[in-house]
């Protein structure tokens, strides 16, 4: 044994779903505690902002889901170039994981910004290149899973799935360069923060407390639903067959 | 500076209940922002718990239908 990560173990669905098993409660414990610093931050102590007034409050649960929604696809997109090139069955249960953490931030993203536009541009709603885009990466994921739902064999699901995965990445850097590349209402990539810089960076903190919660989240989720996924498509495994009666077992005596 | 900076960190921006829940007078649109990720994020897990659940139920089926139909296979594993 060497002391380098055998990357290719996790790839058997045994492995990965050991290392889901063990991981999750952390990453779930980990969401819970940084969301309670982030919000005690955000909501409680940071100061006012001088042309937003308390509603760019929104900051932090908004910036966050976006980002969310964005490195999401981008890691379905990966899963997806793993799949097509090594054939590993978790690359496709990891996609299909994804994809609904992904939908929900993407669509947390969209509503809290226009919770956010309503009153400070007086529209709940614009045409605008970021909020369009946006959009789009949402509809990409409800066509992701309407695609792999509706396709019973699951290799075929998992290959036409892939597809509009690694087609749809190219929409991923388009929504972050468009306050960039187009003049648009959406303000640009940092916000106007108007006092001292300690306090800038207290805003800061909580908004990245927020994003690592965000993230941790997504990790634990994720690997709660790979595990589900697991469960159902290695059903007529030997390996699952003693995980099962181990279970079964341990309920009865353990109490 | 160190103390400086801890001091920052507890201390509170609002001086009542009511001025936290009034956001500053976009108390709708701050609140609705988090609640509706909270509640979002908790149908989630909701789902996701629900869809374990049944999948646990669906593998009882199939070690107890093998069982029935090998008995002395289902023994051996």
């Amino acid at each position: 044994m060497t002391s380098r990560i055998h990357w290719f173990h996790y790839a058997a669905p045994q492995n990965f779903f050991d290392l889901c098993s063990k991981c999750w409660p952390w990453f779930a414990g980990l969401a819970l505690v940084l969301s309670a610093v982030g919000l005690w931050l955000g909501l409680g102590v940071a100061p006012i902002d001088a042309q937003q007034g308390e509603g760019y409050r929104i900051i932090f649960v908004h910036v966050p889901a976006s980002w969310m929604s964005m490195v999401i696809y981008l890691a379905m997109g990966f899963w997806s170039v793993m799949g097509l090139t090594f054939k590993t069955r978790l690359s496709g249960m990891m996609t299909q994981a994804l994809a609904p953490t992904g939908a929900i931030f993407a669509a947390l993203s969209l509503w809290t910004g226009a919770l956010w536009g309503k009153p400070m541009w007086g529209a709940w709603w614009v045409w605008d290149a970021r909020l369009t885009s946006e959009l789009i990466l949402f509809f990409l994921y409800l066509g992701f899973i309407a695609l792999t739902s509706a396709i019973d064999d699951v290799k075929r699901a998992e290959r036409a799935g892939a597809l509009i995965s690694i087609v749809g990445c190219i929409n991923v850097p388009i929504i972050y360069f468009s306050v960039k590349w187009w003049n648009t209402l959406h303000q640009g990539a940092s916000v106007s923060i108007t006092q001292s810089p300690s306090m800038a960076r207290l805003m800061l903190w909580a908004m990245l407390l927020m994003a690592i919660a965000f993230w941790s989240y997504t990790i634990a989720i994720v690997f709660y639903r790979v595990r589900t996924l697991i469960l159902q498509r290695e059903r007529d495994s030997h390996w699952l067959r003693v995980w099962f009666e181990r279970r079964q077992s341990m309920a009865l005596n353990g109490g | 500076m160190g103390v400086k900076m801890e001091m920052n960190l507890l201390t509170l921006h609002w001086s009542s209940w009511e001025e936290f829940f009034a956001m500053g007078g976009y108390a709708f649109y701050v609140w609705g922002s988090f609640l509706s990720c909270a509640l979002l994020l908790l149908w989630e897990c909701m789902q996701a718990k629900s869809n374990w659940a049944n999948e646990l139920v669906e593998l009882g089926h199939a070690v107890e239908l093998e069982a029935d139909l090998a008995p002395q296979q289902g023994e051996r594993a």
